[in-house]
């Protein structure tokens, strides 16, 4: 092995020292020179196959062999780093909007910086800065708001004016600037070089590369991989990874079982220049003017500038595979609305001479963020692709973070939203990702306000009401392909206004989700809320109970008819899964979860189940319909449809029953509504669900019954201080962070996932705690709007960020929920939040720059709110909730 | 009333038609490349024509506009039959022969010509048997008289022209047994109708033309602009040329009842037609025919009335003037267009506006910048200029639709404004004659190249 890792090594020497690889030349290579023979055969067996010689497959060979794994071996279809990765523009950048993003970014410039120390070679690493520029106050707002968590973060940053700009920069033109947002930290390299420095790495610590190889397909036994086909023979391995690319989605197609893996290329432009007369200084910062779609970095002494343009040009749908990418057009014409951008941006450079328009396709994925993680379907299959054109600034973290995945379990960091197990096979429609990304890739210039929704690649899952919801003026937002109601247009409103409703401060739906709110309060109100996911859990024997109370938080051993708030936990004890379940008899569960749940619950209770023939689960999310009544009245018009008595001596809440509605039978009702508030959700089969409907819809009229929509929902939950999964909640927050002991069996001395942990935190305290923030001197009609991410502040210190918030028609105050952490004030050490550290400090929350004074609150105002109840009811509460929004 | 663009699109492409020359061996051989062509009706019905067809036993492209007047009936037969005249007046006499021979033995005639037609343009059935027996008479005459010599394509075009007229008004002083056929000859014959015809073959291009529909030739000069050359001219009151030719045919006494109001004795704006035997006819023959006629014809107060001052007939020909030009590598387009055209628009214009249409359409291959020195703000010149010209090209496909959409739509600045267009297209039936005529227009593209290589063997 040892002499085979000699001549490897120097295989990459070799290309290290040709010129050819040391930067982006300016023709393309031809592939036909160099057919140098392959330097060591195949080997028969490794333990991690990777499949991607760009920066992506190269960052994970590097960290899984620092990380201790040595027995790796990486195939490349072509040449190292000859890809996207090649070609791609070389900029790292931290300003992202996503934490986890911005946290990769901030460790791939860290990672870079001391890359040509650790491997020696050279990477071009320059720290230039980068200029973010704002043509609008919009824009300005939110580079603002994304410099607020970049300060938090410790990465320097600053909101500068036009002026400040120009003396950065002496050609801009700063006539229609209104700021700028300037990050000195950021950087330039040669992304081929910091591949190449990658592998040299990886190859030092033992992984093997191998070049002009291609895999055919990866080969799977019982749901587990156990090796890969290459056109140079097999490789049996525990562990493969797909880097592939914007070839990822076809060889996630290849083998006989299909990862589902959605990202589709489109082709991308950026021009070189020749250098200008005075040649620009090495250091000069790179441009990004959102408003304008363009970016501008030095590029010896030229620029380089290129944009994410209004029509992109998707391509490759078909699925046409290359080994590299070659002889892509030129396309000026398609260029020339960027051309424009960046004369207007420096007019000084009108004569400077062309060198060449490149064009390298870049990989996307349906919501704008890369995919990382293991296939729902494929133990042993992980993937790491999608960068969004961001795969410089990206690769060093998300390869670390993947290695840590692989080799331990799970990440540092909390990446659901990137995870591959967001999206499922619905979103792997070729139509569906083509339509897509032609929008995705013009979003990452366009400004995004709180609560944008994408327009393509919609109605693609819609509950049986959608048309009937439509008429009466629905406004539709988008979850997992599933058409959610927002809000009501109420008849007469004048609908162009609504639709242009993009603001950082108060939208003009205020007023329609108040009204939605207030009949939630004092009357009654119906909401779709189909979109769910749902499964059926149910066995022959005790199985399914036993299983169960293993998997989850909660006692489920209830009697039957009883609806439990669990929490689906994992071995650190943080949530995997929030959800409800009810028992429908001694062997069966009815389990709720939130709508982006269906593939990665599906896939943890899958590979936790016993495989036992006499145990069974299935999903069942697409033969109900799930109504929400909500509302003091919610009892009335229930009991009037059902004869079947509903008070709460009957029906008291967290219960389920199966009963009639109307004339359909076999509806189960639960006295839940995810709120609060008082109510039932009702779960239809489908046929069911237009009568049942209608039902509701004519004998609630009496009541004041009206629709409502997810937004009105959302005021309620958070007014309430409920927390939700995916949000509020996710891998690394446990029950006891959010206030949640009552909803777990520690007393009961049952064995479950996450026990111990949990068992550890009652002994030892949190470090951090789920808390609410009222905001005091805050002018709904006046100030921007929160939305979620803003950094906390107590007494003047940084301790945390919000998770989410709401406009609280109840208290008229907005509300943030979020989650607060105790740095010690010298080392910066995280130590124990108690009670008395939350209820003693003065609170601010900062959005976008502006800090609100706060009010922090562990428990929701229940006095606040049960005066407003019947005086027979009990204050019960439901302390539990989600939305996934 | 509004009409949005799609229903402004779809009225302006309702009858247009497009031919291209097809390819043989992936090379087109033909001066021609093909052509485009488009009607707007102001009438209801349209009373203008178009006709395109390939000579099939000679070499040669056909192609005309006939704007009809007092009806339609006259253009209408003359876009049927004026071909066919041609043709046969083109071809050698041992074709006349073979072709007399076959309709002789019954055999199947040799096809002579291959019509380009929309499917608009219609061809009468009841009377193809009549029109049939005329043109066999006329190259049953032609074998006779058997000069011996090459056609030349000049006469050829004057003797068709004047046959065709003649064969017009004869067929309506015999009349036919049958009363359909026997009305419509006499509509032709008293209705009347422009004619300006193209003739191309190689770099021969032959402009008959009889009437004011006109013909212009697109040439794009050496710095790339259009300039427009007339290879027609208008027989109207506004040619000098064609008022002197009427008052030397006639006696000086009648010189000042001759042309009044710009109008050929005060009624007729053109002054050549095919047709119109009111102004052709003796009176008695015009009474003689009138009364022996169908009840329709008697009762209309048109065809009764005899034109004033009428002494000396006739005072109108069919005779066209032929213009002949040897195309040149320069000229890229010829624009045959009925007076509906010309009337809105000056004929630089035309030019400029097909000739941008057709490099616009034809011309916008990608750019490479190649090993080429070019700079940020030359490359964003160029690329500027591009795309403001496939913005206004963008919605036609079609030159005549393009030409059609300028001459409705143009404001005062030259550019197509919408409302504009919306109105004109929207005018009820009986206004929208008192805003603009029927327009015809057929837009012929050259091949440079073949142009080119021709010029050199010559």
């Amino acid at each position: 092995a040892a002499r085979m890792f000699l001549r490897l090594l120097s295989d990459v020497r070799w290309r290290a020292a040709n010129p050819r690889w040391r930067r982006m030349t300016c023709s393309r290579r031809s592939t036909s020179s160099t057919a140098e023979p392959h330097p060591v055969s195949l080997p028969a067996q490794a333990q991690v196959v990777i499949c991607g010689g760009g920066i992506m497959g190269t960052s994970v060979a590097y960290h899984l062999s620092k990380l201790g794994w040595k027995d790796i071996v990486l195939l490349e279809q072509g040449r190292l780093a000859a890809g996207t990765t090649r070609f791609c523009a070389g900029i790292v950048s931290t300003a992202r909007p996503v934490a986890i993003e911005l946290k990769m970014a901030d460790y791939s410039n860290k990672l870079y910086q001391q890359l040509e120390q650790e491997t020696g070679i050279k990477t071009g690493y320059m720290k230039t800065g980068s200029i973010s520029l704002a043509q609008t106050q919009d824009r300005l707002i939110s580079l603002k708001r994304i410099a607020s968590s970049l300060n938090v973060m410790g990465i320097p940053c600053e909101i500068i004016t036009p002026k400040q700009v120009a003396q950065l920069h002496p050609l801009i033109n700063i006539h229609d600037l209104v700021g700028a947002m300037y990050v000195p930290g950021d950087a330039l390299v040669s992304s081929a070089d910091v591949s190449l420095a990658l592998a040299t790495a990886a190859s030092w610590n033992g992984v093997q590369i191998h070049e002009r190889t291609s895999v055919s397909h990866v080969l799977v036994q019982k749901g587990r991989v156990t090796g890969v086909e290459t056109d140079r023979g097999h490789i049996s391995c525990q562990y493969f990874v797909n880097c592939a690319g914007q070839w990822a989605y076809e060889l996630g197609l290849s083998g006989e079982e299909h990862v589902s893996i959605p990202v589709h290329a489109c082709e991308h432009f950026y021009l070189l220049t020749y250098p200008l007369k005075e040649p620009l200084a090495s250091s000069i910062p790179t441009i990004v003017d959102p408003d304008g779609r363009i970016y501008i970095r030095n590029w010896q002494g030229g620029i380089l500038s290129g944009g994410f343009e209004k029509n992109p040009k998707p391509l490759f749908t078909e699925g046409r595979n290359q080994l590299e990418i070659q002889n892509l057009q030129e396309d000026w014409d398609h260029f020339e609305p960027l051309l424009s951008a960046l004369l207007r941006r420096m007019p000084g450079l009108e004569a400077l001479q062309i060198m060449q328009l490149v064009n390298c396709p870049e990989t996307f994925t349906p919501d704008m963020r890369c995919i990382m993680g293991e296939s729902p379907t494929v133990r042993g299959y992980f993937v790491l692709t999608g960068m969004n054109s961001a795969g410089i600034s990206y690769g060093g973290g998300a390869g670390k973070l993947l290695a840590e995945w692989m080799v331990n379990g799970y990440p540092s960091e909390n990446v659901w939203p990137l995870d591959l197990k967001r999206f499922g096979t619905l979103q792997s429609s070729r139509t569906f990702l083509r339509h897509r990304v032609m929008e995705v890739m013009p979003l990452i210039c366009d400004l995004k306000v709180p609560r944008w929704d994408f327009q393509t690649g919609r109605q693609l899952r819609t509950s049986p009401l959608y048309d009937r919801l439509d008429a009466q003026g629905a406004r539709w937002m988008e979850k997992h392909g599933f058409e959610r109601v927002k809000y009501f247009v109420p008849p007469g409103k004048d609908l162009l206004d609504l639709d242009q409703s993009k603001t950082f401060y108060k939208p003009d739906w205020f007023d329609i989700v108040g009204s939605e709110v207030k009949c939630c309060k004092e009357a009654v109100c119906v909401i779709d809320m189909s979109s769910f996911t749902k499964f059926e859990i149910s066995s022959t024997g005790d199985q399914a109970l036993e299983s169960l109370q293993y998997l989850f938080s909660n006692d489920l051993d209830v009697p039957v008819g009883h609806v439990v708030h669990t929490g689906m936990l994992n071995e650190k004890g943080g949530y995997e899964n929030d959800c409800s379940i009810a028992r429908l008899n001694k062997r069966s569960f009815f389990m709720i979860s939130p709508t982006d749940q269906q593939v990665h619950c599906w896939s943890w209770l899958k590979n936790r189940l016993p495989s036992d023939s006499n145990l069974t689960m299935e999903d069942v999310t697409w033969k109900y319909t799930a109504l929400n009544l909500i509302g003091p009245r919610a009892v009335d018009v229930l009991s009037e449809l059902s004869y079947a008595p509903i008070t709460p001596e009957h029906f008291p809440s967290l219960f389920c029953k199966e009963m009639s509605v109307g004339y359909a039978n076999g509806i189960r009702v639960m006295s839940i509504t995810h709120t609060g508030e008082p109510g039932f959700m009702l779960y239809i089969p489908i046929e069911y669900a237009l009568h049942v409907y209608n039902e509701v819809m004519n004998m609630g009229q009496k009541y004041g019954i009206r629709n409502a929509g997810y937004y009105a929902l959302r005021s309620l939950r958070i007014e309430k201080f409920f927390a939700f999964w995916g949000q509020d909640l996710d891998a690394f927050t446990t029950p006891m962070e959010c206030g949640r002991e009552f909803q777990v069996k520690l007393e009961k001395e049952m064995e479950f996932i996450g026990q111990e942990a949990l068992l550890e935190q009652k002994q030892n305290g949190v470090y951090k705690r789920f808390t609410m923030f009222i905001l005091e001197d805050h002018d709904t009609d006046m100030d921007l709007w929160p939305w979620w991410g803003e950094p906390i502040f107590r007494n003047g210190r940084y301790v945390g960020k919000t998770t989410s918030s709401a406009y609280s028609y109840t208290l008229e105050r907005h509300v943030c929920l979020g989650f607060v952490q105790h740095f010690d004030e010298k080392t910066g050490e995280e130590l124990v939040v108690t009670t008395d550290f939350i209820n003693h400090g003065e609170y601010e929350i900062d959005i976008a720059g502006q800090r609100f004074q706060a009010k922090a609150k562990l428990y929701p105002f229940s006095s606040l709110f049960t005066h407003r109840r019947r005086k027979d009811e009990k204050d019960e509460m439901e302390l539990s909730g989600y939305q996934g929004e | 009333f509004y009409l949005t663009p799609p229903q402004v699109n779809s009225i302006l492409k309702a009858n247009e038609y497009s031919f291209k020359v097809p390819e043989f061996d992936g090379k087109n051989v033909s001066s021609v490349l093909g052509f485009d062509s488009n009607q707007l009706p102001a009438n209801a019905p349209i009373e203008d024509r178009r006709s395109a067809a390939t000579c099939l036993q000679t070499r040669g492209m056909l192609l005309g506009v006939f704007d009809g007047h007092a009806g339609c009936a006259c253009a209408q037969a003359v876009s049927e039959r004026l071909f066919y005249y041609i043709a046969v007046s083109l071809l050698p006499h041992e074709t006349l022969l073979e072709i007399e021979n076959a309709v002789e033995s019954g055999r199947a005639l040799l096809p002579i010509l291959q019509w380009h037609k929309h499917p608009n343009d219609y061809f009468s059935k009841e009377a193809s048997k009549l029109y049939f027996n005329s043109l066999r008479t006329y190259w049953q005459e032609l074998i006779d008289l058997n000069s011996g010599e090459t056609t030349d394509v000049k006469e050829a075009l004057i003797n068709a022209f004047k046959r065709l007229d003649n064969d017009i008004s004869l067929e309506a002083q015999v009349g036919d047994p049958n009363s359909f056929l026997n009305y419509l000859v006499l509509r032709v014959a008293f209705s009347g109708a422009t004619a300006c015809v193209a003739h191309v073959d190689g770099v021969d291009l032959h402009v008959a033309n009889t009437g004011d529909s006109r013909a212009m030739l697109g040439v794009q000069e050496e710095d790339g602009s259009w300039s427009a050359v007339n290879l027609s001219y208008d027989h109207n009151a506004q040619n000098e040329h064609e008022v002197e030719r009427v008052k030397m045919e006639h006696p000086k006494s009648e010189g000042k009842s001759l042309v009044k109001q710009d109008r050929l004795l005060g009624l007729l704006m053109p002054f050549r037609a095919f047709g119109d035997v009111k102004f052709k006819w003796s009176i008695e023959l015009q009474k003689r025919v009138v009364e022996s006629g169908p009840d329709q014809l008697n009762d209309n107060e048109y065809t009764k009335f005899i034109p004033p001052n009428y002494h000396t007939p006739p005072y109108l020909t069919a005779e066209p003037e032929v213009i002949h030009h040897k195309l040149r590598p320069q000229d890229k387009f010829l624009v045959l267009a009925t007076d509906g055209l010309w009337e809105t628009m000056h004929r630089q214009d035309v030019a400029r506006i097909v000739g941008e249409y057709l490099t616009g359409v034809h011309h916008q291959q990608p750019i490479a910048v190649g090993g080429y020195k070019v700079t940020l703000g030359q490359m964003h010149g160029l690329l500027t200029e591009r795309r403001a010209r496939i913005s206004s090209v963008f919605e036609d496909q079609n030159a005549a639709t393009h030409l059609i959409r300028h001459a409705v739509g143009n404001n005062e600045f030259g550019t197509v404004d919408h409302e504009r267009l919306s109105k004109m297209l929207s005018l009820p039936e009986e206004l929208a004659r008192m805003y603009r005529d029927d327009i015809t227009i057929i837009v012929v593209q050259f091949n440079s190249h073949v142009v080119g290589a021709c010029q050199n063997e010559e």
